[in-house]
């Protein structure tokens, strides 16, 4: 069943943070104007197609920006695996809205080639008090970092091109939630 | 015999110089499979090498335990660790 409350998009094209913001507003802007009822944070609504309203208890709104690092590099190629990588994102982002009972969250992922400084992922996680956005977003970065099927290549200064290895602090971040012992 | 679609992503993909296939086998399980392609050549015994972290995907599903069984028609991915984000 989908949940209305999970958001994904993987693209080419460049993403606005701001924007992303402003779809988590107009939820809330849109349940305000229809009166609508309580929204329970399950997220599980039978036969619902369009975005299920925040409402007016959404007290936090938490996002994090993802960008190329610039040092060395002339640019990034970001490679995935297309049939899986929604499909992965979403199970970790309904992991997550579950888990903390978020309101909304969104990811954007780009894909292809990017430069020095721009943008490449985007969480924003929404709930009614900031632990549960923060630790939302926190997660569903964590679990994206070791599971979603992405794999980016440099290309150096020199012009030579290596693929980035993955690294043991994200596989160590992603275990913690599964102990108990994230922060 | 089987008949598997194989997919390869990033260095994998380059070290074999092959982004997806079809391959025939009678392998029960992922393992299996992984044996099957190491066997074909010493390009496919070193770019498959578990040793070397490849990971593998069985209908677009992240797989840890390689004893699972292999269904006929299936798709399989082998890749390096993930680095998105």
């Amino acid at each position: 069943m989908t949940n209305s409350r999970v958001f994904i998009f993987v693209q080419k094209e460049d993403f606005s943070l701001q924007d992303e913001f402003e779809q988590i507003k107009a939820m809330q802007a849109q349940a305000q104007l229809e009166g609508a009822p309580h929204a329970d944070t399950k997220g599980q609504i039978k036969g619902q197609d369009k975005p299920m309203p925040i409402g007016s208890e959404c007290g936090a709104v938490v996002s994090f920006t993802g960008l190329v690092r610039g040092q060395g590099i002339r640019s990034l190629e970001l490679e995935h695996y297309p049939a899986m990588t929604e499909r992965c994102l979403t199970d970790i982002a309904a992991t997550a809205q579950a888990r903390f009972g978020l309101l909304a969250i969104r990811i954007v992922h780009r894909v292809g080639l990017l430069l020095p400084g721009e943008n490449i992922v985007c969480v924003v996680a929404a709930a009614p008090h900031r632990q549960a956005a923060f630790d939302g977003a926190n997660f569903a970065m964590d679990y994206l970092k070791t599971q979603a099927p992405f794999w980016k290549k440099e290309t150096r200064l020199d012009g030579s091109a290596h693929w980035v290895s993955a690294r043991d602090c994200d596989e160590q971040a992603q275990q913690r939630w599964q102990t108990g012992a994230a922060a | 015999m089987k008949q598997i679609h194989i997919k390869y992503f990033a260095s994998v993909r380059e070290a074999l110089d092959c982004e997806a296939e079809d391959f025939s086998t009678d392998a029960a399980t992922l393992a299996d499979l992984r044996h099957a392609l190491r066997a074909q050549s010493a390009r496919y015994f070193e770019a498959l090498d578990p040793a070397k972290a490849v990971r593998v995907a069985l209908a677009q599903s992240l797989v840890h335990d390689e004893t699972i069984a292999l269904p006929d028609g299936a798709e399989v991915a082998f890749f390096p660790p993930v680095t998105g984000g």
